[in-house]
């Protein structure tokens, strides 16, 4: 029986994290009261015109150069034309015959994938339908947006969720999108197709509505298996926009007239043609922070294993933290541990790379003990105060001090006599029993290396 | 011939207050020609005396296809009813800046789309010197508030020949500066890549007086451009030497009385010391369709947000698209109907080849042709309009008459280089004929210069003086 292999492309639309629109200058926020971040420009007023923000382009062209694009010094701007309520203008301003960047490629589990095109493009607005009424919010309509397509050198559905995995990461290490799903900020739409014909590709379908990664990953394989079946049993795809249906599992065809539609696409007139110079490439290649992979080579250099630097390099918060606090203290396994642990612990929150510097230094010089110093790391984190501060105020330093510790000493031994005696006649691994009471006494601050000299002292003299 | 400085100087003297003047234009404001379509009266008097610039005092009259915030935009459509914009262009903010009295918005073919001022839902301007006849359009309006004197000064706007067209048929000066020359920001689209904010004036001195006012870059257009200004008032420097271009394809087809009107501008000039060697434009024959496939093709767009969410006319209806076609269907005439139903065919997947990109392609044609020929003389001299004002009714709604008055001008738009009208005579049976003039990009000194020594040897006698 003929073996039919699966091939899919991938276009993702990702918001860009600019402070304000593509064409206009009102802000760019989610969550605001509808129709608050609006202009006439936004709007679509007669007689507005776009101006291009320029932020916008810089974030793109830093994604172009993560996915080694070719990068063209002359982009043009072309309108899509076609009606529809959430698009103010009636066409959408985007890029089509001369795009910001083509030809790239990116490495997912050890197979190359090529990147097609990378273009700037606007957002549409929002419709929010309540009842039989349809409402428009037009806070999303000119948002930024960089629309990446690949070419069809996707093989698997698993595949495909590792491509996006690692494309969303290098959003974010770019900074040039915040890339959550879950806010609309980053959006993929697959095609796929099946044929059995070794470098021939079958007719693809295109799937919508996918809102995480298992829904991705979920759809893909439902897709595969339902277009091999209709393959097998000697039927034809049908070329359509499919919508997956999350509860069910299921991809169902859309129906939308999306295929007959032409979009009319001309040169955007009110726009020239976008130039980047030489010099303006190189300031924004210099300017790209560096990506996961780079990290985590560099991190095995300094001596961390390869999945604390993996865990690491992954987050781009972790990472950043990590990086600055070495270079305040030349500890990085010791600083890696308390990232892994606490931070990551703690949902990755806000703490300065000097705060961390100084906690874990106060931890290897012993002035207070690991248990506490994770304490401590909470209160940092929910007051937002210097470790210094914090222990300073819940007097948390460690007890070194013999003739406190002693009296507390004492006190242990009249407390527990029978293992006091047991001690003193050659019982010698009690000295742990009498430490963690000592520990307990003073509420973890007693220095346990001193405690146990002193104990020790006893067993000697007797 | 009274300017603008005329009026300034009268206000400084005493003898004449920006009350009087506004008033005496407002009377001479008359219904039966319907230039107007709002007159803003009130707004132009409690603007009196709040600035002290250039144009202080002296009333400006601006196409209603220019925004002006508060004040209805109309584009001569009924889609816009009820548009107040919230805004106002570039150009109006900069007039007012330099204390222009806004009279009213101006009648106009619906979105610019026409040569006579006919296509508008607030009904037709006539041409005040025959009211038989039509004004020109599509700036129409416009000319007609100037030629009256009900306005001493107007804006237009120029895609393929909207405010040299309507200058030349009511006896005015009709300036298309050179594109990106004057924001766009703030006019209602037509063909976003021809469309030019003009000016309508009674004397080259008046035209360059508010060309200084309103041109330079625009953060808020980005086909603006940084070029310098130029002082358009200095139009005193001699002639003695230059060159201008005869193109002997724009004088074919041409009324008798129009040809010997322009021949009669050559023969003033050549006294003053210009020569006029021949040149040729053999693209001209392409200049109407390449203007309509191009100008079409971005009106198609360009109108598409018109569909009632927003703002302007709303019909409800069972479904979006039921409601768009019931409101678009009822908003539009139908001259501006066809050109984007053609509009919308040139663009389309199986007709884009045929016809937009060969249009792109036979406009950088005619661009280099223009460029050609100005690399050899300064200036080209040709009529405006192969005949005066025709007949109300004669062209109306007719899709192949529309263009014939815009045979002349749409080539300058093609190119975007500046041109414009100016009184050449008048007619056997008392027509205005304009001649029309074309330079270099951002030349537009230079032909308010010849305009201006022209009219001093040949003045024109106008209706509203």
């Amino acid at each position: 029986m003929e073996e039919f292999k699966p091939r899919m492309g991938i276009e993702v639309h990702a918001q860009l994290d600019t402070t304000t629109k593509l064409f206009c200058s009102c802000p760019v926020a989610f969550g605001e009261e509808p129709n608050t971040n609006v202009c006439p420009i936004c709007l679509g007023l007669p007689g507005v015109l776009p101006v291009l923000n320029k932020r916008a382009v810089e974030l793109a062209m830093r994604v172009a150069f993560a996915l080694n694009c070719h990068l063209h010094k002359e982009s043009r701007f072309a309108r899509k034309n076609y009606f529809y309520p959430d698009l103010p203008k009636g066409y959408q301003i985007t890029q089509f015959k001369f795009p910001l960047a083509t030809s790239g490629s990116i490495k997912v589990d050890e197979k190359i994938i090529r990147i097609k095109r990378l273009h700037l493009e606007e957002e549409a607005a929002k419709l929010i339908h309540l009842g039989d009424k349809t409402f428009v919010d037009y806070n999303r309509a000119g948002v930024p947006l960089v629309e990446i397509v690949t070419e069809p050198d996707i093989t698997s559905a698993v595949m495909a969720v590792d491509y996006l995995k690692k494309l969303q990461k290098i959003l974010q290490f770019t900074g040039a999108s915040n890339a959550v799903m879950a806010r609309g900020e980053f959006r993929c739409e697959p095609n796929i197709s099946v044929s059995c014909e070794k470098g021939k590709l079958g007719t693809r379908t295109e799937i919508k509505n996918l809102n995480s990664f298992r829904a991705v990953k979920r759809a893909l394989k439902y897709e595969i298996k339902r277009q091999k079946k209709i393959l097998q049993e000697g039927g034809t795809i049908k070329q359509e926009t499919m919508r997956f249906v999350e509860k069910a599992g299921v991809t169902r065809s859309t129906r939308s007239k999306e295929e007959a539609s032409d979009y009319r696409y001309f040169p955007e007139p009110d726009l020239p043609p976008l130039l980047i110079k030489e010099e303006w490439m190189e300031k924004v290649k210099r300017s790209i922070p560096t990506l996961p992979e780079e990290r985590k080579k560099r991190y095995i250099e300094l001596g961390l294993n390869e999945e604390d630097a993996i865990i690491i390099a992954n987050s781009k918060k972790a990472s950043n933290l990590f990086d600055e606090t070495i270079q305040q203290l030349d500890e990085p396994l010791e600083i890696s541990k308390w990232i892994i642990r606490e931070f990551r612990a703690h949902n990755e929150p806000n703490i300065s790379p000097t705060s961390l510097a100084s906690l874990v230094k106060m931890v290897i010089q012993g002035s207070i003990s690991r248990i506490i110093g994770s304490k401590v790391f909470s209160m940092m984190v929910r007051t937002g105060r210097t470790p210094e501060e914090i222990v300073k105020e819940k007097s948390l330093l460690k007890i070194s001090d013999k003739e406190a510790l002693t009296s507390v000493v004492k006190e242990v031994f009249a407390e527990n006599p029978e293992e006091f005696k047991d001690f003193q006649n050659g019982k010698s691994k009690l000295i742990r029993f009498f430490i963690g009471r000592v520990m307990k006494k003073t509420k973890g601050r007693a220095n346990p290396k001193e405690v146990g000299r002193i104990i020790s002292e006893y067993e000697q003299k007797h | 011939m009274m300017t603008i400085n005329d009026y300034l100087k009268l206000f400084d003297e005493g003898k004449l207050t920006p009350e009087e003047l506004l008033e005496s234009c407002c009377s001479k404001i008359d219904p039966d020609l319907n230039a107007f379509i709002t007159v803003t009266k009130e707004r132009a008097r409690n603007a009196i005396g709040s600035v002290d610039g250039k144009i202080r005092g002296i009333p400006v009259a601006v196409k209603d296809n220019i925004n002006v915030k508060g004040v209805p935009t109309t584009c001569g459509s009924k889609i816009l009813k009820g548009f107040i914009p919230p805004y106002s262009a570039t150009v109006v903010e900069r007039i007012e800046k330099e204390g222009g009295l806004l009279i009213g918005k101006t009648n106009l073919d619906e979105f610019a789309m026409g040569s006579s001022t006919e296509n508008s839902h607030f009904g037709l301007t006539k041409n005040p010197f025959d009211r038989e006849r039509v004004p020109g359009g599509s700036s129409g309006g416009s000319a007609v508030a100037v030629a009256t004197g009900s306005a001493i000064i107007a804006l237009g706007s120029d895609t393929g020949g909207s405010v040299r067209q309507p200058a030349s048929f009511c006896g005015l000066v009709g300036l298309k500066p050179t594109y990106g020359r004057v924001s766009r920001y703030g006019l209602v689209a037509f063909a976003s890549s021809l469309d030019q904010i003009g000016i309508i004036g009674r004397n080259a001195m008046d035209v360059g007086i508010l060309l200084v006012i309103i041109a330079g870059k625009d953060p808020l257009d980005s086909t603006s451009v940084t070029v310098d200004v130029q002082d358009y008032t200095d139009l005193d420097g001699s002639l003695e030497g230059i060159k201008i271009g005869i193109p002997e394809e724009y004088f074919i087809d041409i009324d008798e009385d129009v040809l010997e009107a322009v021949i009669e501008i050559k023969e003033i000039l050549q006294d003053v010391g210009v020569s006029f060697p021949s040149v040729s434009l053999p693209t001209s024959e392409f200049v109407i369709p390449t203007y309509q496939i191009i100008s079409y093709a971005e009106a198609s767009s360009n109108l598409a947000r018109y569909d009632g969410v927003r703002y302007g006319l709303y019909h409800s209806g069972v479904n979006f698209s039921d409601e768009i076609r019931k409101t678009r269907n009822d908003g539009f005439l139908s001259e501006v109907k066809r050109r984007i139903l053609v509009g919308s065919f040139v663009l389309s997947s199986q007709a884009i080849g045929e016809y937009y990109e060969k249009a792109l392609t036979i406009r950088s044609l005619i661009k280099k042709e223009f460029k050609d020929a100005l690399d050899k003389v300064d200036y080209l001299l040709t009529p405006t309009t192969p005949s005066p004002a025709f007949k109300i009714g004669e062209r109306f709604d007719d899709p192949l008459k529309v263009h014939l008055s815009d045979r002349l001008t749409a080539g300058a738009n093609l190119a975007g280089i500046p041109a414009v009208s100016a009184p050449a005579g008048m007619s056997r049976n008392n027509l205005p004929i304009g001649y029309q003039l074309m330079g270099r990009p951002f030349d537009e000194k230079g032909l308010l210069s010849i305009v201006h020594q022209v009219e001093k040897i040949k003045p024109f006698e106008l209706l509203g003086e």
